[in-house]
């Protein structure tokens, strides 16, 4: 057993990632100067508007609707007047809190729920050999361009005579349908990397394709499940018009969509609101993100760049 | 509230309880075939709950959209080619068109450029440094379009002229003597197309420089010595040894950044709704059906669309049997 696990391990795919840092010292010009403004310059104009909206968010009403935000910094009193006032409108009078929950009831299931379902679909892609294999499957890689715009139309008329339009399941199944060709696409290419010789033997001891796929596949294939379920996090949590037309706004409305029909609609909300609520909409998926970086990165690029 | 989340956790539970309990049926299922037929039909019992959600999320309702695309607004009678022609033949649409068809041509290029850009210079700075730029220019991926209008509108935002400016761009326009200016209702040379087209590089950007960055970094350090060697300056190595030698990854970044660009919808609905000219297909369809409520009209734009994306969908297969055929 022990034998096997240590084998697992050592085959286990690793990304190569050829660390060149020691050639770095012998050439000057690597990190010359020019390089170093421009990444500046470019970090900067990509971080201040963010910047800009979480200083507002916390500033009075007035301040925030009469000066800039960048005033703060030569008027040292107006430091005095932040608070999480607007957070806590925005909340209860903007209806984010509610909407925040919305979110994640409609979130975790579309993230969730399809991997299992991808999964096998992929495992059978890559272990098994079957007749119209490779039909099926560029089916899948075609399917991933297609825009889930052609699904709106005729969907809405099922949830309509389902009458399940405006509900939570109405947009994650949706969600789990539309994601579902790149989920099997980044699943089945990170398994046909897995060694064949772990799986070959696997069923020369006489494990079951089942047993192969929950004690061994899905195991090793971790870091692709969680590469897709980022993606899927990210891609759910931010969508906006998928969520528009199964759910629209109401009671069951997405955080995107509240955001958008409660505070940045309403002419009188106000900057000091419309920044608690985007950073408010925001503030979930950059803590996943940032935790699970490293994971994104290797599923992006595992999944685009081959060869 | 409490109820909503527990309500989530739950759903997930049985979802995913539910999935094993399929699978477990179908596997025992092909097992109580005899002999042969396990093996036949096991793998298509593996892949059919997941093709069932594609064919009913994806290849019904694209059948059914071409089908309504051809009927009027109520889906209720056959209209012939009345759909097309109108749309084709409107102004408004033929800007929409165009302005999708700016949006395309400028920002993939661009996303591209940046991220190369930013990847290959960021990759010369130490590790700390590397990682910190890395993470500022990769972050506004996670923010969702409509959030990125609550970021932008505070760039954007335009005050009349005497009233203090609390959008940061005209706050520098002003400081420097000039008017405030409404940029997103400046529809000459499309400058306000061009804004909104800001917002998305900023989103998309860290996306296009992670994936080139693994390919700058894939790039063997050998084939760079030896053009050193030969005398070649640094600028003769980047375009001539490594841009050929990443240029599948620039391709992959530049279609999936396109695919991504046809369908733009959020950022303009959340910042003009098409308002100034700044209209394309995403927002028109959606107008189309939710604010005249006419599916003809929709399921005919959405045509179109689908027809645009078909020359793509041909390549990505084509790449990805070559792929598959080398590997």
């Amino acid at each position: 057993m022990t034998q096997t696990q240590t084998t697992m391990a050592a085959a286990t795919p690793t990304p190569k990632k050829r660390k060149r840092t020691s050639s770095r010292e012998g050439q000057p010009q690597k990190a010359g100067w020019f390089a170093r403004i421009v990444v500046f310059v470019l970090c900067f104009l990509w971080i201040v508007p963010i910047i800009g909206l979480f200083l507002t968010s916390f500033r009075p009403r007035d301040d925030a609707n009469e000066s800039g935000w960048w005033t703060l910094f030569w008027t040292p009193s107006a430091w005095r007047g932040m608070s999480f006032d607007n957070y806590v409108t925005a909340i209860d009078q903007g209806g984010l809190g509610q909407a925040f929950v919305n979110s994640l009831a409609i979130t975790l299931p579309a993230t969730f729920i399809p991997i299992l379902v991808a999964a096998f679909a992929a495992y059978a892609f890559a272990f098994m050999e079957f007749p119209g294999r490779n039909f099926l499957f560029l089916a899948v890689v075609s399917l991933l361009v297609v825009p889930n715009y052609i699904a709106f139309v005729p969907i809405l008329r099922i949830y309509g005579d389902l009458q399940i339009a405006g509900t939570f399941p109405a947009v994650w199944l949706a969600h789990i349908g539309f994601g579902m060709s790149l989920a099997i696409y980044i699943l089945r290419n990170y398994m046909a990397t897995l060694p064949r010789s772990v799986i070959e033997s696997a069923k020369i001891d006489g494990a079951s394709h089942f047993q192969t796929f929950f004690r061994l596949v899905l195991p090793m294939s971790l870091p692709a499940l969680a590469a897709f379920a980022i993606f899927q996090f990210l891609w759910v949590w931010n969508d906006l018009l998928v969520a528009l037309i199964f759910v629209g706004p109401g009671d069951n409305a997405p955080i995107t969509v509240a955001l958008r029909n409660n505070l940045m609609g309403q002419a009188g909300s106000g900057q000091h609101l419309i920044t608690a609520g985007g950073f408010l909409s925001m503030v979930l998926p950059i803590v996943v993100f940032l935790l699970m970086q490293r994971f994104f990165v290797r599923g992006l690029t595992a999944g685009a760049v081959k060869g | 509230m409490l109820l909503k989340i527990l309500n989530a956790l739950i759903t997930v539970g049985v979802g995913v309880g539910a999935a094993v309990i399929l699978y477990w049926l179908l596997n025992k299922l092909a097992e109580v075939l005899p002999g042969q037929w396990e093996h036949r039909l096991k793998p298509y019992f593996y892949i059919l709950p997941a093709y069932a959600a594609l064919v009913f999320y994806l290849v019904y309702p694209a059948v059914q959209t071409i089908v309504f695309s051809f009927a009027n607004a109520q889906s209720t009678a056959w209209v012939g080619l009345d759909n097309y022609t109108r749309l084709l033949e409107s102004k408004g649409f033929q800007d929409t068109l165009f302005n999708t068809l700016l949006w395309m041509a400028v920002v993939p290029a661009l996303t591209v450029v940046l991220g190369l850009a930013m990847a290959v210079l960021a990759d010369r700075l130490n590790p700390t440094w590397e990682n910190t730029s890395k993470t500022i220019i990769f972050l506004p991926m996670a923010i969702s379009f409509v959030g990125a209008g609550t970021v932008w509108g505070l760039i954007y935002n335009y005050r009349p002229e005497g009233r203090e400016q609390i959008g940061l761009q005209n706050a520098i326009v002003t400081a420097l003597g000039f008017d405030p200016v409404a940029w997103l209702q400046v529809s000459d040379f499309h400058l306000n197309s061009f804004f909104l087209m800001i917002m998305l590089l900023w989103a998309q950007t860290g996306f296009s420089m992670v994936l080139l960055s693994a390919a700058v970094k894939g790039v063997p350090e050998d084939t760079l010595e030896a053009a050193r060697i030969d005398g070649a300056n640094e600028r003769a190595i980047f375009f001539r040894v490594v841009v050929p030698q990443i240029w599948g990854t620039v391709i992959t970044v530049y279609v999936t950044t396109l695919i991504g660009v046809m369908k733009i919808f959020d950022i303009v609905y959340v910042m003009t709704n098409g308002g100034f000219n700044t209209n394309v297909i995403g927002n028109e369809f959606f107008n189309q059906l939710f604010s005249n409520f006419n599916n003809g009209a929709a399921a005919a734009i959405v045509v179109l669309l689908m027809l645009a994306t078909v020359p793509i969908m041909v390549y990505q297969v084509r790449n990805f049997r070559r792929e598959e055929s080398m590997a």
